[in-house]
């Protein structure tokens, strides 16, 4: 890798360092009674209220449909997610510092796979909660309705409007894993031409 | 047919004619203001009124909050009054508001609002209001809406002249409009003149808190002293008091107090008597008044009695207070914008007087004192004044301000508000009330900064106004265009209790701060219970706690056994929930109080001495959510002795 390629690495590692202090992801239900909104963030070692209370009002929200509570300290996902990002920060680091090519295409495989796989589980959990309803206690149960929220984009349960997209910590997650790609594209490019 | 004839013909057709023309006119209401009238006052579903009119109740004893220019009502807070409602002055955490030297009180007759004030401008963190009846002044909390604190007013009869402000809020004044003996005496009604006396009350105000303390009070002769207006500007450390019945009558006061020509505005330096108060001046005197505040931690009233006052002589203080005579018995009294004009409302004079501030210092400088009244010099009326308002309109009582060198005055006889110019003190405009206009309101009109769009005519008589409700009418309210030259009815609308004066402040300084829940883990209230899992009932001797939480959908607990009767039942309430506008309620049967209407995360607390054998059942009485309907609970009571254990789930 040259001198510029092996920069724009480097840069494109420490953009993870973003994924420690923005949500990587944003889940909002929109209702008529909560005009002020209502919406948890997903981060990477927690899961928490857009404002004040949220989490502890989506929680109260949810039961009465039999879902779930969301309890950030029983998803040992949030345990294992800050190293988990914290090696591929630190491997992608490497790899521009040593500026091998192979050794690039490992890494963005890793990351690759990694990704898919938390998407994957995060699929899961939505589908848990959605799914698995405490139906013993559940005051409002529509036969056939299931709620489980969208990874990406918009959907409609009952009085809820709810959009789950990427936050700012998961779009910058993107850039990082895309800016490897980009420079992996443009060496193959080069030796090409060379 | 001679030409005469038909001269006179044609007379008589035009007579005719405008006679019907005329009676025609005087059917049809006059028309309610300019054809755009509807869309200045539209305030489209969803959105916000421009400002806030806050409305002393009166004998309501509370205060409204409306919003302008729709004239909606939000809401009433209560201040001197009980509140079923909500379980304000029923619960045990607000009942202690209510206590006086007296007892407790649970009513009064509120007059004046006033909001708090930084460098003259309206703040947007505080309204107070005074207590006609059993005097006392109260503190709204403007992030709350709910009263704060509620001082009482030693040595005073009839708080009327209150609370009226200084320019940063380091003080709100009071004064007796029955003068009384001080101290209280077993005297004969005809010693009026020898034992009887009036105060000027000084209450501190807290800059960081808004604690109230009475800092002095100043004693004065025994006439009835009315309004008062804090200086401001040039003025600011003064402060001015109108005051009638000079003749010092103790009986028919209709007749008797309304022989004098002129009364007198009482001019006082208030930064003089902190001197003299610094000096030792001041005597300090038995007195007892409670002063109660709401702890904002544990959502519960302090009550403090306070044992004596500071009272300052005005014949050990000269400089400190001065009286303008003022043509016949005023009302208001009222400074402007610029701190340089005090204007006095000549109630029974057609005229309104404008003293000059600088004026009066210079007759002060000059001696220009024309005799005394117990001991405080009178000031010559012809060295003081400014000018005067003539053709004003029958009865001027009150005067407000737009800020671009107009006043507006209320006249209650002729039932008109008259605009008139200061400097000039020509009338421009005059426009009638539907009827007997008392106070009238601009926002900030009684500041250095008022915005000077609206006015709003508060009027103590509504007669064919609204559809009828019988012999008691709603009072009414008329609000009126003053941004152009001329003045624009725009609406008419019902307000409650008898509002008399009325606050206005723009939206954008109080409704961004308003709370819209208490945070759960800063109640400190000694029965709170923070979590579920800590709801419990325990027996101490006949006393029962009831630690209970509720949350949507339910209360813990909702089952309780072991109360027999003759036992003292308090439910502490405590409301979980964290969300806006998710208030529960609490209602019991039988309870000899009201209902708790509990906020996001405080305690309330309610009182119930079970009578009967039985199982009685409890519920939620606020709407909270889909399942409201099955918020409800029981408990058993048992006969007196039964060895029922106590129990609960």
């Amino acid at each position: 890798m040259n001198k510029r390629s092996r920069l724009f690495l480097t840069l494109g590692s420490l953009l993870l360092l973003g994924t420690f202090f923005l949500p990587i992801w944003s889940i909002t239900v929109e209702a008529p009674q909560y005009p002020e909104g209502l919406g948890i963030y997903i981060r990477i070692n927690t899961v928490d209220g857009q404002h004040p209370n949220d989490l502890k009002n989506l929680n109260l929200v949810n039961h009465y449909i039999g879902m779930k509570k969301i309890v950030p300290e029983s998803i040992p996902e949030l345990v294992f997610m800050p190293p988990t990002v914290l090696f591929l920060m630190i491997t992608g680091l490497l790899v521009a510092w040593k500026g091998g090519q192979r050794l690039l295409y490992a890494w963005l495989a890793v990351f690759t796979l990694l990704a898919i796989a938390g998407i994957l589980d995060f699929y899961l959990w939505n589908y848990d909660f959605g799914h698995n309803l405490d139906t013993e206690h559940a005051a409002i149960q529509i036969e056939g309705m299931t709620y489980q929220p969208p990874i990406f984009g918009t959907k409609t349960m009952l009085n809820f409007i709810t959009t789950s997209l990427p936050a700012a910590g998961g779009i910058l997650a993107f850039c990082s894993v895309s800016i490897g790609y980009a420079v992996a594209i443009l060496n193959i490019r080069e030796m090409n031409r060379g | 047919m001679s030409k005469t004839m038909i001269r006179v013909l044609g007379l008589l057709i035009s007579i005719g004619a405008f006679l019907l023309i005329a009676e025609c006119a005087k059917k049809d209401k006059p028309m309610l203001g300019s054809d755009d009238a509807a869309s200045a006052v539209y305030v489209a579903p969803g959105d916000y009124d421009e400002f806030y009119a806050f409305t002393s109740g009166g004998f309501s004893g509370q205060l409204g909050v409306y919003g302008l220019p729709s004239g909606r009502l939000f809401k009433e807070i209560p201040v001197f009054s009980l509140d079923p409602e909500n379980g304000y002055g029923f619960n045990e955490e607000t009942k202690d508001m209510l206590k006086t030297s007296f007892g407790y009180i649970p009513w009064d007759d509120s007059h004046h609002p006033e909001l708090s004030q930084t460098d003259g401008v309206t703040d947007g963190r505080w309204i107070f209001i005074n207590g006609n009846n059993t005097p006392r002044v109260a503190r709204i909390d403007l992030r709350t809406f709910e009263t704060a604190e509620i001082i009482e007013i030693p040595n005073s009869g009839g708080n009327h002249g209150s609370p009226f402000i200084t320019q940063n809020s380091e003080y709100v004044v009071a004064s007796t409009r029955f003068s009384v003996p001080i101290p209280q005496a077993d005297v004969s009604i005809t010693s009026y003149k020898e034992n009887f006396n009036g105060t000027l009350s000084f209450i501190k105000v807290n800059p960081d808190d808004g604690h109230m303390n009475i800092e002095f009070q100043i004693m004065v002769p025994g006439f009835d002293y009315d309004l008062a207006s804090g200086g401001k500007g040039p003025s600011h450390g003064w402060a001015f008091f109108s005051s009638y019945n000079s003749e010092q009558a103790n009986t028919l006061l209709e007749v008797n107090a309304s022989r004098n020509d002129k009364d007198f505005i009482a001019a006082v330096n208030w930064k003089k008597a902190e001197e003299y108060l610094a000096q030792g001046k001041a005597k300090k005197r038995p007195a007892e008044y409670y002063r109660n505040y709401m702890d904002h931690r544990t959502h519960s009233a302090v009550s403090e009695l306070n044992k004596s006052v500071m009272i300052l002589d005005p014949a050990d203080c000269p400089g400190l207070i001065y009286y303008l005579p003022t043509p016949k018995s005023p009302h208001g009294v009222d400074v402007d914008p610029s701190g340089e004009y005090i204007v006095g409302g000549g109630k029974l004079a057609a005229v309104v007087s404008v003293h000059s501030f600088p004026k009066m210092l210079k007759a002060i400088e000059d001696e220009k004192i024309i005799g005394e009244a117990g001991g405080i010099p009178i000031l010559d009326y012809d060295a003081t004044i400014a000018g005067e308002v003539t053709n004003v309109g029958l009865g001027p009582l009150h005067t407000e301000f737009d800020g671009k060198g107009y006043a507006y005055t209320s006249a209650f006889i002729s039932s008109e508000v008259v605009k008139w110019k200061l400097g000039t003190w020509e009338v421009v405009d005059r426009i009638p009330s539907y009827y007997s206009i008392g106070h009238l309101m601009i926002p900030g009109g009684g500041s250095m900064k008022p915005w000077g769009k609206y006015l709003v005519a508060l009027n103590k008589m509504t007669k064919d106004r609204y559809l009828s409700t019988g012999p008691e009418l709603a009072h009414a309210a008329q609000l009126i265009d003053i941004s152009g030259e001329k003045m624009k009815l725009l609406l008419d609308f019902p307000t409650v209790g008898e509002p008399h004066y009325a606050q206005g402040i723009p939206a954008d300084l109080v409704h961004p701060k308003a709370k819209k829940i208490f945070p759960l883990e800063e109640n400190e209230h000694p029965f709170v219970t923070m979590k579920e899992a800590d709801a419990r009932v325990e027996r101490d001797g006949n006393i029962i706690h009831v630690y209970m939480t509720t949350i949507r959908t339910h209360f813990k607990p909702d089952n309780i056994e072991g109360v027999q009767v003759g036992d003292i039942v308090y439910f502490h309430v405590t409301n979980l929930e964290q969300d806006w506008d998710i208030p529960h309620g609490f209602a019991m049967q039988g309870a000899k109080n009201s209902e708790l209407l509990v906020m996001p995360g405080a305690t309330n607390t309610l009182r119930w001495e079970p009578k009967q054998v039985g199982v009685f059942p409890f519920y939620c009485t606020d709407f909270c959510s889909a399942l409201h309907q099955e918020m409800q609970g029981y408990v058993r009571v048992s006969p007196k002795g039964s060895n029922t254990p106590l129990s609960f789930n």
